[in-house]
């Protein structure tokens, strides 16, 4: 049996190293990932995130593992997986840091059974669903030989034990001045819960909780560890039991489960980061991967948009576009604020996160296979010198035609604004017949309605306002002809205080 | 054991959030003067008093149970204000002694509660006592049962329990705790115990010999391990530190609670007591269910503007049977506002279980009270003021309901009288359809006069009097509306004197 691998289909390539792809900032790929991996820095998932793929079929692969999770309800049980996990490498490191010998034990022997518990609710959460990814399916088929092994059932049930015996063990320290005493619990009685019957009858409702918080397992002092070793005098076979546990047992970790535990944060941590949007009812869907140019999405957003209006009330727009036939470019004009930016960034996001094997943001999509994507947004920056910032651009510029391929995404934002717009227009048309040429897939961004009339390639897409009051942008960015404002007003408010409407407002 | 003297059946609570309208209320029917003559400077019988006046009851049994209780309060005031220092007591006793449990350690936390509980239990017999003299004079049904409780409850037997209790706790031999082993083998379950054989000084000869005992002690110079051991007692001790402390939280919230709902008869007791040196009656009032349509009374007055002047005012006499309508209508400053006010103040009054200022009162219980009453501010903005009290109007729309009760001042006066009175009407009739009990202030003639002419049985018109020689009564009189307003009267008066 190959180790199953629930990422890669062949080979698992080495990209640990993996660097962030330069566009990511210009599209917030950088925000999305960040805040995705956040507190998962232990599995260093980024390189997963950094690289799309290329291959179709392991695209599919993942988009199946996805679909498995989200179908059958998995996440929460994968999750309690993971954590249980988490907690089986906080014990462990425990471990190494404390001094005395049963606390050490003690604490091998917790990690041990969460560990055997992790396995096996793991193995019986996969078995009973209906599996339809390969990639899970590989890994139930490890699960189910392993947890039926001698080696694991030994390490399981001797756990049990020993641990069953230990926690029956009770016993009384007395305290008194610098003296502690500790012998066997002779069945004395709750001295507290006796307090608590004599004032009950003064009870007015809750009152404050007065216990302390008082540290836990935060070592173990001289104290502490000389009680444990009279409790270990007091109870000499329960202790020796233990000894003979983690002798046999340690280390218990199997190689397969440990990298499953951190493949399946990739697939957790993308959940958990769309799970709040798509509960506020936007859709999210498994993009058909194409290497012909004909692309399109349905009712889609910016994912890193979505994410920040969580907490606001402002609502999302979801947005469409297509590009049919000989269609390449998307030409997006329009009032400024009106969404635009957003729209070029969701087009690159979209096919980032399609690469990855991701779910997307939108109703419907298919799109394209891309070698490379490349971005150049103007920034508002302090130009002194304008001639060489300029110089600086189409150098840039000149630098990405010397990479790019047909098979490349472009995503342009308002690029040469700083400059005459006699040379901008001229410039922009430069730029725009060498993409034409190359043929590839490319989104512009631009004050320029010159642009959007440019060749049959292109499509005219433009950021709308509302018909009564052209201050309300819509943030709708439809295929039309690059034109003008509608402008109109809205008035007056109504208090709803005539007979009828009280009569409807004050229910009988 | 519970106080119960707001309610037969729960607490009080203080917490209860009033409704929206509280604040509107305060404002039109000049309640702050009477809240303040009940609270007498104390800010939180002023707080106890405001809660009790506008969560007010509906159900007609629960005023009369208050109705008892404050009958009580007024015939034995002395006692009553004596059982009131009690909680008064505890908390001075608190600031001047530094009680209180602030510590955030379990030895702590279990010393300054038993000092804390000591001190309450000290109050506690102190209550007992006057109690026990002088439960038999109460009548009430809620006073009666308290006083039962805590004859019952507090005897001595109980005394001695606790006091035994506060004595072991001082723990002078030493801490019995049991443990277990949790995670890791570190001790766990940390349980203080009672010893099993109580004579015994116990902590060296509970110890039956033939077990094993292991015992050590930290060398004279462990600072770290006696701190290890104070820990260990910390931990010991914990659970019974809490179950200390909750203690005294569940005394001093006794008390507490105590304090507040005497806090309002004691309210009460103040606002009495002014009304009398001022010579205006007080009247317990008779209270019909919500579904009753009833506005009775002889010599109601305004209690704020008789507590603001320091002297008795002009009352009137009503008998409003069987109304869902009241229009008031006459001359300005002919005492319409006043008496609108005086049958607000009396409504809420009445339904938080208090006396009322008349010679007698009788009235419907309604299900929220509600005012709408023309504002002062920005009188040049005619048509923003008009707009203000549209949306004031649509808020109250909002939270009214089948029989509460709207009190209308001048209302929708801000635009012309057609205007204005098609709006009235709208809002009127439908209210009257929703079974909503209406009082309506208006110099309109017009709006009044329509419902006039419609001769609705369920309809009443009070005018505000005058007399021949132009003087007003302020005394309001049964009278249709009548065409001619007075303010060239006012004007008179103000210009021409």
């Amino acid at each position: 049996m190959t180790d199953p691998s629930i990422l890669f289909i062949k080979e698992i390539p080495n990209i640990d190293t993996a660097a962030q792809p330069l566009y990511f900032p210009d599209l917030n790929l950088d925000q999305i990932v960040d805040t995705i991996t956040a507190r998962k820095s232990d599995y260093n998932l980024k390189p997963f995130f950094f690289t799309p793929l290329t291959d179709p079929d392991t695209i599919v692969y993942r988009q199946d593992v996805f679909r498995d999770i989200h179908d059958l309800n998995l996440l929460a049980g994968l999750k309690s997986f993971a954590e249980n996990m988490v907690q089986v490498r906080r014990y462990l490191g425990l471990v190494e840091k404390l001094d005395f010998h049963y606390h050490k034990e003690g604490w091998i022997l917790e990690a041990a059974l969460k560990y055997c518990q992790a396995v096996m609710d793991l193995e019986k959460e996969l078995a009973q669903v209906n599996l339809a990814s390969a990639g899970l399916l590989s890994v139930r088929a490890f699960l189910t030989d392993y947890v039926h092994s001698t080696a694991f059932q030994g390490l399981y049930q001797e756990a049990l034990t020993v641990q069953r015996n230990l926690a029956a063990i009770r016993y009384c320290i007395i305290l008194q001045n610098g003296t502690v005493r500790v012998r066997n619990y002779e069945g004395e009685i709750d001295y507290s819960q006796e307090i608590l019957k004599t004032f009950e009858k003064f009870k007015q409702g809750a009152v404050k909780d007065y216990r302390v918080e008082l540290r836990e397992s935060s070592g173990m002092n001289h104290i502490e560890a000389k009680i444990l070793e009279f409790v270990a005098r007091l109870n000499p076979s329960e202790f020796k039991a233990l000894d003979r546990f983690c002798e046999q047992h340690s280390p218990f970790i199997h190689p397969v489960i440990q990298r499953f535990d951190r493949e399946l944060q990739f697939y957790i941590s993308y959940l958990d980061y769309i799970t709040d949007i798509q509960r506020r009812g936007y859709p999210f869907c498994y993009p058909t991967l194409t290497r012909n140019k004909e692309v399109y999405a349905k009712d889609t957003f910016d994912l890193a948009l979505a994410y920040n209006l969580l907490y606001q009330e402002k609502p999302l727009i979801c947005n469409d576009f297509s590009l049919q036939g000989h269609e390449r470019i998307i030409v997006v004009t329009g009032p400024n604020q009106g969404g635009k930016t957003t729209f070029a960034r969701m087009f690159g996001q979209l096919h980032h996160l399609a690469n990855l094997g991701c779910p997307v943001p939108g109703k419907d999509a298919q799109l394209f296979l891309f070698d490379q994507i490349f971005t150049h947004f103007e920034r508002e920056e302090n130009v002194r010198n304008l001639r060489g910032k300029l110089q600086d651009d189409l150098l840039r510029i000149h630098t990405i035609f010397q990479q790019a391929t047909p098979q490349s995404i472009f995503i342009l934002n308002e690029i040469f604004s700083s400059t005459t717009l006699k040379d901008a227009v001229f410039l922009s048309q430069q730029i725009l017949s060498r993409i034409s040429e190359l043929d590839a897939i490319c989104v512009w961004v631009t004050f320029l309605d010159e642009l959007s009339t440019f060749n049959e390639k292109v499509v005219s897409m433009v950021s709308t306002v509302s018909p009564e009051n052209p201050l309300e942008r819509t943030f709708k960015i439809i295929r039309k002809p690059a034109d003008g404002l509608a402008y109109a007003l809205s008035l007056a408010e109504k208090h709803r205080l005539m007979y009828e409407q009280i009569l409807e407002r004050i229910h009988p | 054991m519970n106080v119960f003297l707001l309610y037969p059946d729960r607490d009080f609570n203080p917490q209860e959030k009033l409704p929206p309208q509280t604040e509107d209320l305060i404002q039109d029917l000049e309640f702050n003067t009477i809240l303040n003559a009940m609270a007498k400077g104390d800010k939180f019988l002023f707080n106890v008093a405001k809660q009790t006046i506008f969560t007010s009851l509906t159900d007609p049994q629960e005023i009369r149970y208050r109705q008892a209780i404050l009958q009580d309060c007024l015939n034995n005031e002395s006692v009553v204000r004596d059982l009131y220092q009690i909680p008064i007591k505890s908390i001075e006793n608190k600031q001047s002694q530094w009680l209180g449990i602030f510590s955030n350690y379990p030895g702590g936390i279990l010393s300054s509660a038993v000092q804390f509980l000591e001190m309450l239990v000290g109050l506690l017999h102190q209550m007992k006592q006057i109690v026990d003299q002088h439960a038999s004079n109460f009548k009430s049904e809620g006073f009666q049962r308290f006083f039962r409780m805590i004859q019952q409850e507090l005897d001595d037997a109980y005394f001695e329990e606790v006091e035994e209790h506060l004595q072991t706790l001082r723990f002078r031999k030493g801490v019995l705790i049991s443990a277990q082993l949790g995670r890791g083998n570190e001790g766990t379950n940390y349980v203080l115990r009672r010893p099993n054989r109580q004579d015994d000084p116990w902590v060296l000869r509970l110890i039956s010999r033939k077990a094993p005992i292991y015992s050590y002690t930290i060398a004279p110079r462990d600072d770290h391990g006696a701190r290890a051991i104070g820990a260990l007692r910390d931990r010991g001790i914990n659970l019974v530190a809490n179950a200390v402390a909750q203690s005294a939280d569940h005394v001093d919230n006794f008390l507490t609670t105590l304090r507040t709902e005497l806090g309002f008869y004691i309210g009460c007791l103040n606002l009495a007591e002014q009304l009398k040196a001022y010579d205006e009656p007080i009247a317990f009032p008779t209270v019909l269910p919500a579904d009753k349509r009833s506005h009775s009374f002889m010599g109601l007055y305004e209690v704020a503007l008789s507590l603001l002047k320091n002297q008795k005012v002009v009352g009137n006499d009503i008998h409003a049977h069987e109304k869902d309508l009241v229009f008031i209508t006459g001359a300005n400053q002919g005492g319409k506002s006043t008496f609108l006010r005086s049958v607000g103040q009396a409504q809420l009054m009445a339904q938080c279980g208090m006396f009322v200022g008349a010679e007698s009162f009788e009235a419907n219980v309604c299900h929220g009270l509600f005012t709408h009453f023309r504002r002062e501010e920005d009188a040049t903005m005619q048509r923003g003021k008009l707009d203000e009290e549209l949306s004031r109007m649509s808020v109250i729309i909002d939270e009214i309901k089948p029989h509460s009760m709207i009190l209308f001042n001048e209302s929708f006066a801000a635009t012309n009288e057609r205007e204005g009175s098609e709006i009235a009407r709208q809002i009127i009739n439908a209210l009257l359809e929703r079974k909503i009990k209406i009082f309506f202030v208006t110099h309109q003639y017009e709006l009044a006069q329509s419902f006039y002419e419609k001769n609705m049985p369920n309809i009443l018109f009070l005018r505000a009097g005058r007399q021949t020689d132009g003087k007003r009564t302020f005394k309001l009189n049964v009278g249709k509306p009548l065409p001619t307003s007075f303010g060239r009267d006012v004007y008179r008066a103000i210009f021409e004197k």
